[in-house]
């Protein structure tokens, strides 16, 4: 047995992770979540603006961080239709756009159908635009130079809710949804710090450390991955009940394969260590 | 001359952007650097996809190792250009009835949609998904206690690990409100707002520093490698 763990194909830590990760899918098992602080402040700003504020949504991600950032995605503009907020929306990431096309299709045209939400009054696409950190520094100062029109070629003059706004000093808040560079980083530098706009991001589990010491100068708070998400989830739930239901949690149900993902990975060190002695007390190298 | 005059176009650059930030008068150079840049980022992403294009049709007509590979990234290339390019499969907007070619490129429906959201999302997403199993592969074959630096480390894994998922706060759930410190979300928390929050401000400021410094030498002209050799 000792042989058969110390010499162990691979192929079975990695069968072993999948079903660890697909069984809970399939069972549709749940656990609660309680949201931390850093959560609950991003969600108390938005509740706490007044009903209509101007909030920028920056998409800074593509489908191969959708995983992690997409529940976050849907449950931030859920709450920012909920309060009725203005939402502008924007990538710097090249294969971004589509991925705002998905959120706003999913969650404004159809989950809140009702509200009847009209592109160039309750919300604006600005699309993508090349330039990185660059496009933060110019629409810092006049957003027209980088996007004079929408996504669909729309003058910002001739839509109600851009003709007012000269640049990003004119928002409520800025939230970044950030899987890399540019990102939460560069939001901070060019946007959040010179101008003390109020800045909260939804990162990956990879990025979240380093965004941890801008908190609570340049950043409200961080969500962090689909932990993050989850307990945003979690907060709305507390505030709209209607949001109590699993199924709309999309984050939540993503918890259940990372719970036991989690726990596969513990006891694959347990077992890991637990042969690096035996081999130490043996005398075999 | 080769090196001074870009050294000269980056040392010019760099001061407009840096007197930009300072002076409160010249804020607006700094929209006029970036539509610059804009113009510029456009002539680098054709030089990026001729320089692409090149590389690997040198790299199939010599055979070299991967050649295949080489062959797989210039079809898809191409494939994707065109699709962009000539707007395959995109409708006339309402707007201008007459003109397919005023529609998005990334219309649904449209071969250039269907390529992202068919090709491109499952694959970079089967990519990054892959991760979960090297990741744990790696834990079990290198994750080991061979010092005190590396139990350090494991102890904090071990307490992140359960502390981010409902295991955390189940196995601690007996220990009271006014202790909440020493369950695991609590020691995650600490951890995270502490220990990782000071290491991290130290790496950030010790590389924020080195960044100053050989900014500092490009602008002045002091260090000139990103230009390359003189053979270059």
């Amino acid at each position: 047995m000792f042989d058969f763990l110390k010499t162990l194909d691979r192929r079975w830590i990695f069968l072993a992770m999948l079903l660890a990760v697909s069984l809970p899918i399939l069972a549709q098992k749940t656990f609660p979540e309680q949201p931390t602080l850093h959560v609950r402040n991003v969600f108390q700003k938005i509740e706490d603006l007044p009903e209509g504020s101007t909030i920028m949504i920056s998409f800074d991600y593509d489908p191969g961080t959708t995983g992690e950032l997409g529940p976050m995605t849907t449950a931030l503009l859920r709450h920012c239709c909920l309060k009725r907020h203005k939402m502008l929306f924007l990538t710097l990431f090249e294969t971004g756009s589509p991925v705002i096309d998905q959120a706003i299709k999913e969650v404004i045209e159809d989950e809140f159908a009702e509200l009847e939400l009209k592109s160039g009054e309750d919300y604006v696409n600005l699309g993508f635009k090349p330039g990185r950190e660059v496009i933060i520094a110019v629409i810092g100062l006049n957003l027209r130079q980088a996007f004079p029109s929408d996504h669909s070629r729309t003058n910002l003059d001739d839509l109600p809710l851009t003709k007012n706004i000269v640049n990003l000093q004119d928002l409520d808040l800025i939230l970044d949804l950030s899987a890399g560079y540019p990102g939460w980083k560069e939001w901070v530098q060019y946007a959040a710090s010179p101008y003390g706009i109020p800045f909260a991001a939804g990162v990956t589990a990879v990025g979240a450390p380093q965004a941890y010491p801008y908190i609570p100068g340049q950043m409200l708070g961080i969500l962090a991955a689909v932990k993050g998400a989850a307990e945003y989830e979690a907060a709305l739930g507390e505030k709209y009940p209607k949001y109590r239901d699993p199924k709309l949690n999309e984050g939540i149900r993503r918890m259940a394969p990372q719970f036991w993902g989690h726990l596969l990975v513990i006891g694959l060190i347990v077992l890991g260590n637990c042969i690096h002695f035996a081999d130490r007390w043996r005398g075999t190298p | 001359m080769k090196s001074t005059i870009p050294w000269l176009i980056a040392a010019a650059t760099g001061f407009v952007m840096i007197a930009a930030y300072f002076i409160p008068a010249a804020q607006g150079w700094q929209g006029e650097v970036g539509t610059w840049f804009e113009i510029l980022a456009a002539f680098a992403f054709v030089l990026g996809g001729a320089n692409l294009f090149a590389y690997h049709l040198g790299k199939i007509s010599a055979r070299r190792a991967g050649w295949g590979y080489s062959g797989v990234t210039l079809v898809a290339f191409l494939v994707t250009l065109a699709a962009g390019m000539l707007k395959l499969g995109v409708p006339a907007p309402d707007r201008y009835p007459t003109n397919a070619w005023a529609g998005d490129f990334q219309f649904e429906g449209s071969v250039s949609w269907w390529l992202y959201w068919y090709l491109y999302n499952p694959l970079n997403a089967t990519m990054f998904a892959l991760l979960a199993f090297y990741v744990s592969s790696a834990a079990f074959r290198a994750f080991r206690a061979k010092n005190t630096e590396a139990t350090v480390l494991l102890v904090t894994a071990f307490i992140v690990l359960l502390g981010r998922t409902y295991a955390g706060a189940w196995l601690t759930s007996s220990v009271p409100e006014n202790y909440s410190a020493l369950t695991f979300p609590g020691m995650t928390a600490i951890i995270l707002a502490v220990g990782n929050t000071a290491g991290q401000r130290a790496i950030m400021i010790g590389i924020a520093l080195g960044v100053a410094a050989t900014s500092l030498k490009v602008l002045l002209g002091v260090d000139r490698s990103y230009l390359g050799s003189d053979g270059d």
